[in-house]
């Protein structure tokens, strides 16, 4: 399906013109600004979810502009029912980021508000890119910004952090930026992502991409052993700096694998998925035993986020459709999740200036909307079913049982360590008695505050509760990539694939995992 | 040898120059102090009108025009090196025209010696005999420690100078100790006629091969290479900061152009030594050059230690020429530096405006330090730099990225994925270096006890440099399509 109206630009032009609209605006007046972009940005989003056609089996809302001749590089963007979930995510999460700095950023506000929305433009791009330089130049454009994010508006030890994860994240990448070149020479000369991912590969080359693949997404996810900077990120970064992070950047590296790693290099994909499954195990148990022994609440979340990322790259690489949709709906719920509880504690370090639990005991009787909210985040992110994350986790655990009833049951102890260190943090955050001499008089959530969080709260319990439209829309994508793996393939042709839509797929391919039952 | 007036024609952009500059200097004694802008006027539009003459001197590409018996070539490879010198000599001067008053030694001669060694430059590009081009560097060079060595108040200034000087004698003897090698060998020092003595001789004479290292090691020290950087942080921090950035951009860009045409034109038969030889040196220069950069206090020699890694980058472009396969053979390698040293121009340019314009009281700012908290005192030049510093640093969707992407295109095309990882992790170094400019200017407070506060000192001129450096900065980022296809033309007479 061609559409004719240009969709996805508009949705990286209007907060790139927010952004250019800071320099000329007033330091009262960035707030509003940065609003309006997002939400606008959302209202374009929006519609999307119901113009895409789920049965389609091509990118949809294609654009396909020729931008470099020599070697050609074309401004190519589209959707399909992956990206099509993070894209909404994304525009979804961003008016909620300018809500919860209205009164957090006090200083720098223009530029701050101009960050936040070119990192917008950069996230959006990079999940609707289908040339892969183009991707790479998203993929790389937010680093800056992220940056600046981190080092000018965060916490004391933000210089560290904000170096590190700009080294970190820019080391990974630019690997990818040789496999990206080379895949250029072997492919058939083209950067087009759909045409590469048609084509057939050496083994042994697909290995030497696959990790160079590994280096620019597993650092992003991020995978154990790469998550150091992430605890050191989240610490330091302002609010809206934690919840994009965790929302949206972790994302983009489970997102790469997804696009590029499994279609590009099956053969690689294949043989690296003990070591993937391993890696995902590992970082889902880690991740939460660390999050067990945090006193600070922005380090447990984000403990926790390095776990609940293991299932996703987990449900990945069992390679079976449960697993990848599961994965893909674990990417979204963790968005929203994650984001809630990072806005949670931004909210109460307003009031109380400290984010150790031990300043913030017993909220319920002073907020009880607060505490409520904070409850409902905590029961998602530990997966009580008829939240988002249940319905996410368990597919990922039927993939993974497909694949392995070993690691299935190692994978369940993360459940298992969640709820534990989820509901003693709540024990002691909501329900504990605060020491007298130590809470000041807490006023509840503003208007502000609610109309931040509830939204993310309506959609745990939606995604939870009717996850059929969610995963309906992807079913087919995941089917293509799926099949895209196990097809004979053919060496690739340099053509501009008509428009940019060549179909994933000529025939329809057998599912890689023949005994999985087809949902 | 006859004159003709074709020939003379051919070099007239060169003549132009050349009295101009000899203009300047005697104007200079007869023009009041308070007129000297004059003088800078008069040599910008020389600039214009050359770059009109040049631009419309080769109507035909692949038309190769020699003159003065092939002792110079016309070509479009000479013509898009002449193009850039022009634009980075004509932005230098309007640079030069605040910074000197402010470093009160706004003097005339500066301009007559910029033109020199423009006209020296041009002579480079342009030569097609060893001799021709030899002369050229001399030129450039000469002009060059004058230059340097210009704030005589400062015994860092001549202190740069005298060890320019010294170093830059001694390279330009071991280039004309491989040109006599050469000159033995093939009974001419032209370019064809060397050629034409290597395919006979072959390319295992040891004689060839050792004119050929003799040769390389003269270019390496005008290229700032590994192990031949040894001069550049001193002189590139002790000279004034305009002239800095004038050698950093102008020699740089004119000391590859020679050195490409020597080594494809004259010294292609031996591709394969060479290259190997190119390797090592690509490696070694953006290792040291990086690595080094780390330490650095003083900007402008964080800068120069940055430099020598560009030419580390820009080498493993010359690499990939020699070892060029299949039906493209070196072009891709060649033209990735003509776009790499191009976008280089436009960012390096922009930093040194900005160094240029900082001031601590009435000496200049130059210490990282001295950028402390610029962002809040000065957010629009902070801005600037930090697009700049993004741009040296290879991150889209800036020049810097676009330059290092063909370079590795090109490297990844000879078989030398290899390479361009080593390349592109010591790109992830170069950003700590880099980063920590942009992070000093914004998210470090100024010291409030310091007394002399650093501020920028601005001027239109000025402004309209900076305009120009980041205008080429982000639209050569967001659209090389006119540069790319400019170069892959021009590239196309080297042969």
């Amino acid at each position: 399906m061609t559409s004719s109206f240009p969709w996805l630009s508009l949705l990286l032009v209007l907060p790139l013109a927010g952004a250019i609209a800071m320099y000329f605006a007033t330091e009262s007046s960035a707030r509003w600004i940065a609003l309006v972009a997002t939400l606008a940005d959302l209202f374009v989003a929006l519609p999307l979810w119901w113009l895409f056609d789920p049965q389609a089996i091509q990118m949809q809302f294609t654009e396909h502009v020729a931008w470099v001749t020599t070697p050609p590089i074309y401004y190519s963007l589209g959707l399909d029912g992956i990206s099509l979930p993070l894209v909404l995510m994304t525009a979804g999460i961003m008016p909620l980021c300018v809500m919860a700095s209205w009164n957090a950023i006090t200083t720098r506000v223009r530029g701050f508000m101009a960050m936040l929305l070119v990192m917008e433009v950069a996230m959006v791009g990079v999940f609707i890119a289908l040339d892969f330089v183009l991707f790479y130049v998203f993929w790389e454009a937010m680093l800056i910004p992220m940056y600046l994010l981190i080092g000018v508006w965060g916490g004391s030890n933000r210089l560290y952090a904000a170096i590190k994860f700009f080294l970190y994240t820019l080391a990974g990448s630019l690997l990818l930026l040789v496999a990206i070149l080379v895949l250029y020479f072997y492919g058939g000369h083209t950067f087009d992502i759909l045409a590469i991912s048609q084509g057939s590969y050496p083994a042994s080359l697909q290995m030497w991409l696959f990790l160079a693949f590994f280096a620019a997404f597993a650092v992003k996810v991020p995978m154990f052993p790469f998550h150091t900077w992430l605890p050191d990120a989240h610490v330091e970064a302002p609010t809206a700096g934690s919840v994009i992070l965790a929302s949206i950047l972790l994302k983009m590296g489970t997102y790469g694998f997804l696009r590029f790693s499994l279609p590009m290099l099956p053969d690689a994909s294949r043989a690296f998925t003990p070591m993937m499954v391993v890696l995902s195990i590992i970082a889902i148990i880690y991740g939460a035993y660390m999050a067990l022994a945090q006193v600070d609440l922005k380090k447990l979340i984000a403990y926790s986020s390095v776990s609940h990322m293991g299932f996703v790259t987990l449900g990945l690489f069992v390679l079976n459709q449960q697993g990848i949709e599961g994965a893909v709906l674990q990417m979204v719920n963790h968005g929203i999740t994650t984001g809630g509880l990072f806005l949670c504690v931004g909210m109460i370090y307003e009031r109380t200036h400290s984010r150790l639990i031990a300043d913030n005991v017993g909220l319920a009787a002073p907020m009880p909307q607060y505490a409520t909210l904070l409850v409902i985040f905590a029961l998602s992110s530990l997966g009580l079913p008829g939240t988002n994350s249940f319905v996410g986790e368990f597919l990922v655990l039927v993939g993974t049982f497909l694949w392995s009833k070993a690691a299935t049951a190692f994978a369940s102890l993360g459940i298992i360590l969640a709820a534990t260190y989820l509901l003693w943090m709540i024990q002691r955050v909501v329900f504990g008695v605060p020491s007298p001499h130590h809470l000041p008089k807490l006023r509840d959530l503003s208007q502000r505050e609610l109309a931040t969080l509830v939204p993310l709260a309506l959609l745990v319990f939606l995604i939870g509760l009717f996850p059929n439209p969610f995963v309906s829309r992807m079913h087919q994508s995941v089917t293509n990539t799926i099949a895209s793996m196990s097809r004979a393939k053919v060496a690739p042709t340099a053509h501009p694939s008509a428009g940019g839509t060549a179909p994933l797929l000529a025939e329809s391919g057998e599912q890689l995992n023949p005994q999985g039952p087809s949902r | 040898m006859t004159l003709y007036g074709t020939d003379l024609m051919a070099l007239l952009p060169e003549l132009i120059i050349v009295v101009t500059a000899c203009l300047i200097i005697a104007l200079d004694p007869i023009t009041p102090a308070s007129r000297r802008d004059i003088l800078a006027w008069l040599s910008v539009g020389a600039l214009a009108l050359c770059l009109g003459l040049t631009g419309g001197q080769i109507n035909v590409l692949n038309v190769r025009v020699s003159a003065f018996s092939d002792l110079v070539v016309i070509d479009a490879y000479a013509r898009f090196w002449k193009i850039l010198l022009y634009g980075v000599t004509g932005l230098t001067i309007l640079m030069s025209l605040p910074y000197l008053k402010a470093e009160r030694v706004h003097l005339g001669e500066y301009y007559g010696f910029i033109l020199l060694a423009l006209s020296g430059m041009m002579v480079m590009v342009s030569g097609a005999d060893l001799l021709t081009i030899y002369l050229g560097t001399e030129l450039m060079s000469l002009s060059l420690y004058v230059m340097t060595g210009l704030n005589r108040s400062k015994p860092r200034s001549l202190e740069a100078a005298a060890k320019y000087f010294v170093l830059g004698a001694f390279s330009s003897g071991i280039l004309l100790y491989g040109i006599s090698l050469l000159y033995g060998l093939a009974g001419s020092t032209k370019l064809v006629s060397i050629a034409g003595a290597i395919g006979t001789r072959g390319a295992d004479d040891s004689l060839v091969l050792i004119a050929t290292i003799l040769i390389a090691v003269g270019f390496g020290f005008k290229l700032a290479t590994v192990p031949f950087h040894m001069w550049t942080p001193d002189v590139y921090q002790g000279a004034p900061t305009s002239v800095t950035a004038f050698m950093a951009v102008a020699s740089k860009a004119a000391s590859f152009a020679a050195f490409m045409r020597v080594f494809v034109e004259g010294l292609g038969g031996l591709k394969g030594d060479w290259s190997f030889l190119f390797l090592l040196i690509s490696v070694a220069t953006l290792v040291l050059g990086n690595v080094v950069a780390i330490v650095q206090t003083n900007i402008k020699r964080m800068l120069a230690y940055s430099s020598i890694a560009h030419a580390g980058y820009a080498l493993i472009g010359f690499v990939a020429a020699g070892r060029g396969v299949g039906a493209s053979g070196g072009t891709p390698g060649l033209a990735s530096i003509m776009i790499y040293l191009a976008l280089y121009s436009f960012m390096t340019l922009g930093a040194f405006a900005v160094i240029g314009m900082l001031r601590k009281g009435v000496v200049e700012g130059e210490e990282i330090e001295d950028f402390t908290g610029l962002a809040k005192r000065q957010p629009l030049a902070a801005f600037l730099m930090l697009v700049f510093m993004g741009s040296l640093a290879g991150i889209p969707p800036t020049a810097g990225f676009i330059g290092k992407f063909y370079v590795f295109m090109a490297a990844v095309e000879a078989g030398l994925a290899w390479l361009a990882a080593i390349a592109l992790i010591f790109a992830a170094v170069s950003a700590y270096y880099y980063m920590r400019v942009v992070m000093v200017m914004y998210m470090r407070d100024p010291n409030p006890s310091s007394v002399a506060q650093p501020r920028l000192v601005t001027s239109p001129a000025l402004s309209f440099v900076l305009a120009c450096a980041v205008a080429g900065v982000i639209l050569f980022g967001l659209f090389p399509n006119p540069l790319v296809s400019f170069a892959l033309q021009s590239v196309l007479t080297l042969k």
